[in-house]
């Protein structure tokens, strides 16, 4: 598991790439809420063009970081999910809670659109 | 029946091996005509059943021991996977889409398996361990053809 992260027009954007299971969820839990209080920007987004595969582990920690953010008034999308990985997120139920976009571009403005409306 | 080909991997309970695991069983299964999406689907349920072992069956001790017996025959795939961990006190209540014993987690394990595979039966006696076994067989022709059109 690798990322990438940067900040866009105030939105915390990170890309994570290879396979969101049991072997790496910890690691992804520890290091989205490190960066979460380190950039302390009101939403994030989870760009997941380059995962390649997710199981119930990876979601959890997903669905975990949706509902911290939530509850703090903030919002967490996700963008670009590959077949196996929106296969997961439908049948779990998370296509329904939280919010896909095709794009970082779209991300952006999607989220940005929210803040000011 | 034809003869089947068939596998005995095992392996330790640590983490590292839940995609060790999936991979070596979605290898095998591409040893029949199954689609792409059915691959990844098999390792889906492969994940699933041996984070179960390593969280559940043993709670996190590195040290257990899950063994996978993968068969292919008559056109199907079969999958068990066992550890002789803890065991499942209430086999329906775990089957249960969204009940975990672990915080944090969806508890959404068993759906999964179910949803990935044909079929599923659980086995297990407490103190013992438990046995997951999955089968999972090759969509007809015309279904195949149907696929490539969705």
């Amino acid at each position: 598991m690798e990322w990438e992260t940067k900040t866009v027009d105030g939105v915390l954007v990170v890309r994570l790439k290879g396979e969101l299971d049991l072997n790496t969820c910890d690691v992804l839990r520890t290091e989205l809420e490190r960066l979460l209080k380190l950039y302390n920007t009101p939403h994030l987004i989870l760009n997941l063009s380059d995962v390649t595969f997710v199981d119930s582990s990876g979601l959890g920690v997903i669905l975990g970081r949706y509902r911290q953010l939530t509850e703090e008034k903030k919002r967490l999308v996700v963008v670009a999910l590959q077949p196996q990985v929106k296969r997961a997120f439908e049948l779990s139920g998370l296509l329904r809670v939280i919010r896909t976009y095709a794009s970082e571009d779209e991300a952006v403005a999607g989220v940005s659109k929210e803040v000011t409306a | 029946m034809a003869s089947a080909n068939q596998f005995k991997l095992e392996f330790k309970s640590r983490p590292e091996n839940v995609g060790f695991a999936r991979v070596v069983v979605a290898a095998f299964a591409t040893q029949i005509d199954f689609t792409l999406s059915d691959v990844e689907d098999i390792k889906g349920a492969i994940s699933e059943a041996v984070t179960n072992a390593v969280i559940h069956g043993y709670g996190n001790d590195p040290d257990g021991t899950i063994t996978i017996h993968g068969a292919i025959y008559d056109g199907q795939l079969e999958v068990i996977v066992e550890d002789h961990g803890v065991g499942i006190e209430n086999i329906p209540q775990a089957l249960q889409p969204g009940f975990s014993t672990v915080p944090d987690r969806l508890g959404l394990g068993f759906s999964f398996m179910q949803s990935f595979m044909d079929t599923i039966e659980v086995r297990s006696q407490p103190g013992r361990g438990t046995r997951v076994i999955m089968t999972k067989r090759v969509p007809r022709r015309a279904d195949h053809a149907e696929q490539g059109l969705s």
